[in-house]
């Protein structure tokens, strides 16, 4: 076991989907064969569309989906298929920030209650210690002492947002998930959450897994990057040479897809994906990204390919690895 | 410009009645977009960009009204213009496509009958020579085998092929002016490249102009010749799409373009804070007096918190709307 805060072996998270009567059972395979880690402090950036699977692994790593195949250790404890995860335990290591500042709050809770439950349910049973716990994150986050009495509905998007990020840095965990964590939010309050996030991530030396589809956050905040496609890892490297020397076709048509200005010729226009997503209840054969893919040749519908080293540290799953670029 | 334009704004008010209180939702816009040209209105939610399409489309309905200023259609003006009039416009010289498909296609009609239905409404067709003409219009919008897809229902077809065919549907007569409010918001990014492409190329061979609506100044800029930024009700800057990134004169553009993480930027000069701008867009019942953005501007004066700023012209192209500049 390396010293990795959280490692992924061979995950995979299937559904069976549809019945007996109509059609028949169908397997989904929503993430399949996912191997990844994430070590102590680090920010992972995890890259991809609608349906390619990553809200699935993020459910998974936090112990709420149990895997189909493979194992989940997270700080010393295994999850696996046959063996659940201690939740109590999960919930002091692992916590989750939600896209949706407007959905994922009670709103029948004060955000002295968000923030104080769990504590309480964690053994944080003098008041004055819970007290002084949750004004210290509030705090933290950038909200005022008087404002916790308030309920959700007395906020603003970004406010609600730093309610859910001190909702999850309560318990003190090590990893967090960050799941679109701005994309909810107004273009003008994006900077602040940002930056809050990276604050707080050096201060209480926490591990991010940043989910996002905006590459610009991505590789403001992440130290690597992963990039997922129709539920497995296709590309997976420092976040330098993700975004510098792409090596998947994929990789390079989100990079292109990128309406910025200032960007624009960095990627030539011939790197764009044709079509959209397959379904992954159907994936194409070979490479899943065959069909969208501008290098397509035949051993890419024959075989899935090699999840290979271009680099140290640096693996793309596509037959011209050595080629693309 | 000496040709008159195919679409002129002229200080557009709209005005939103809550219980008792009118509230001006949108202050003041104007804003000309030529001949096949492709201009961009850029703002959060809330800052009326939206209604100001719909204004154009006469489609502006209670409690929003039209409570001032002129909209004018090739040197017609269409703001009073009788509900029978405006429909026949609409479609045929002036055409719209909305964020989400799903909801703007009619679940229960063949998304060929949806096309063909363009052609026998305004150019008098028959429905047999309009459903050959849908398959034509599915053909340039690039939908695969559309002989087959005429005969499907929206829900058969996946997000980008539901915006397609709204495309086709909003092309079909060959307006004038297209009004795309956030096509691509609800679509993935590789699929919101693909059909920001097909926009721009399809509206360029048949020399449609387009007003484009988006919170992605980047987009915007990518597609648009012209841009203007909303704020709260108001347009404060108008710039050439280039020049806009390179040197925004407002001070709210500034954060805007600064606050946002810009692909390559680590790479060059590692990582830096990002530049926040202070505060959050005022709800329409507390716009603040003088300049809207003055709660949140790094450059606030006591001039700025009680004088609304004139739109004064830029040295080159554009108008802003700030004391500070002019």
């Amino acid at each position: 076991m390396a010293e990795g805060l959280l490692s992924l072996d061979d995950l995979a998270v299937h559904f069976k989907v549809g019945n007996a009567l109509g059609g028949g059972i169908k397997t989904l395979k929503a993430v399949d064969g996912v191997t990844l880690d994430v070590k102590p402090g680090e920010c992972l950036g995890l890259v991809g569309e609608s349906g390619c699977g990553k809200s699935t692994l993020a459910l998974a790593i936090m112990g709420l989906l149990p895997p189909t195949r493979g194992t989940i250790g997270i700080d010393g404890q295994q999850i696996s298929g046959s063996t659940p995860p201690d939740r109590m335990k999960m919930a002091r290591t692992v916590q989750m920030v939600f896209q949706d500042p407007y959905a994922s709050l009670n709103p029948r809770q004060t955000v002295r209650r968000t923030l104080a439950d769990p504590l309480r349910l964690h053994g944080v049973t003098d008041k004055a210690e819970v007290e002084a716990r949750v004004i210290d994150m509030m705090a933290k986050v950038g909200l005022r002492p008087e404002q916790a009495d308030r309920y959700p509905h007395e906020f603003s998007g970004g406010q609600r947002q730093r309610i859910g990020i001190a909702r999850a840095l309560i318990l003190k965990p090590k990893l967090v998930l960050c799941d679109e964590p701005v994309s909810a939010l107004d273009v003008s309050i994006r900077a602040q959450i940002i930056n809050l996030l990276l604050e707080l991530k050096d201060e209480m030396g926490l591990a991010y897994i940043m989910i996002s589809h905006d590459l610009g956050v991505v590789e403001h905040v992440s130290d690597r990057v992963a990039v997922m496609y129709l539920g497995r890892i296709v590309e997976q490297g420092g976040w330098q040479e993700i975004f510098e020397n792409p090596r998947h076709p994929y990789t390079r048509a989100l990079i292109a897809a990128i309406p910025d200005p200032f960007h624009r010729a960095a990627i030539g226009a011939n790197a764009k994906a044709r079509g959209e997503i397959a379904s992954a209840l159907n994936p194409p054969p070979g490479c899943h990204f065959n069909p969208r893919c501008p290098l397509k040749a035949d051993v890419c519908t024959a075989e899935y390919p090699a999840f290979g080293e271009v680099s140290p540290g640096h693996r793309a799953a596509c037959h011209f690895r050595d080629r693309v670029g | 410009m000496t040709t008159t334009p195919l679409l002129k704004v002229e200080n557009l008010r709209i005005a939103l009645d809550g219980d008792g209180v009118t509230y001006d939702a949108v202050e003041n816009v104007s804003f000309e977009i030529g001949r096949g040209e492709a201009f961009g209105l850029v703002g959060e939610s809330g800052c009326g960009k939206s209604i100001t399409a719909l204004s154009v489309m006469g489609l502006l309905r209670r409690p929003l009204s039209l409570a001032g200023g002129k909209i004018v259609l090739d040197g017609q003006e269409i703001q009073n213009v009788s509900a029978a009039e405006m429909r026949r416009l609409r479609g045929k010289r002036i055409a719209m496509i909305f964020q989400e498909p799903m909801t703007a296609l009619n679940p229960l009609s063949p998304v060929g009958r949806q096309i063909a239905e363009m052609f026998v409404l305004h150019q008098g067709a028959n429905w047999t020579e309009a459903m050959d003409r849908a398959e034509d219009a599915l053909r340039q919008v690039r939908v695969p085998s559309p002989e087959r897809r005429i005969k499907d229902y929206p829900h058969q077809l996946s997000g980008g092929m539901r915006q397609r065919v709204m495309i086709a549907i909003a092309l079909a007569c060959g307006p004038d002016l297209l009004v795309a409010d956030e096509p691509t918001t609800a679509l993935d990014v590789t699929v919101q490249a693909e059909i920001i492409d097909l926009m721009a190329e399809l509206c360029a061979a048949k020399g449609t102009a387009v007003l484009m609506i988006s919170h992605d100044l980047g987009l915007v800029a990518n597609m648009c010749k012209r841009v203007a930024v909303m704020y709260a009700g108001r347009i404060v800057e108008s710039q050439v799409a280039d020049a806009i990134f390179a040197a925004p004169t407002h001070p709210y553009t500034q954060g805007l373009i600064d606050s946002l993480p810009r692909l390559g930027e680590r790479a060059k000069r590692g990582r830096q804070k990002l530049r926040e701008i202070s505060g959050v867009v005022p709800s329409i019942a507390n716009y603040p007096p003088g300049c809207r953005f003055n709660p949140r501007c790094p450059a606030v004066t006591d001039l700025c918190r009680s004088v609304v700023p004139e739109a004064t012209p830029l040295p080159a192209e554009g108008l802003v709307r700030c004391h500070h500049h002019g």
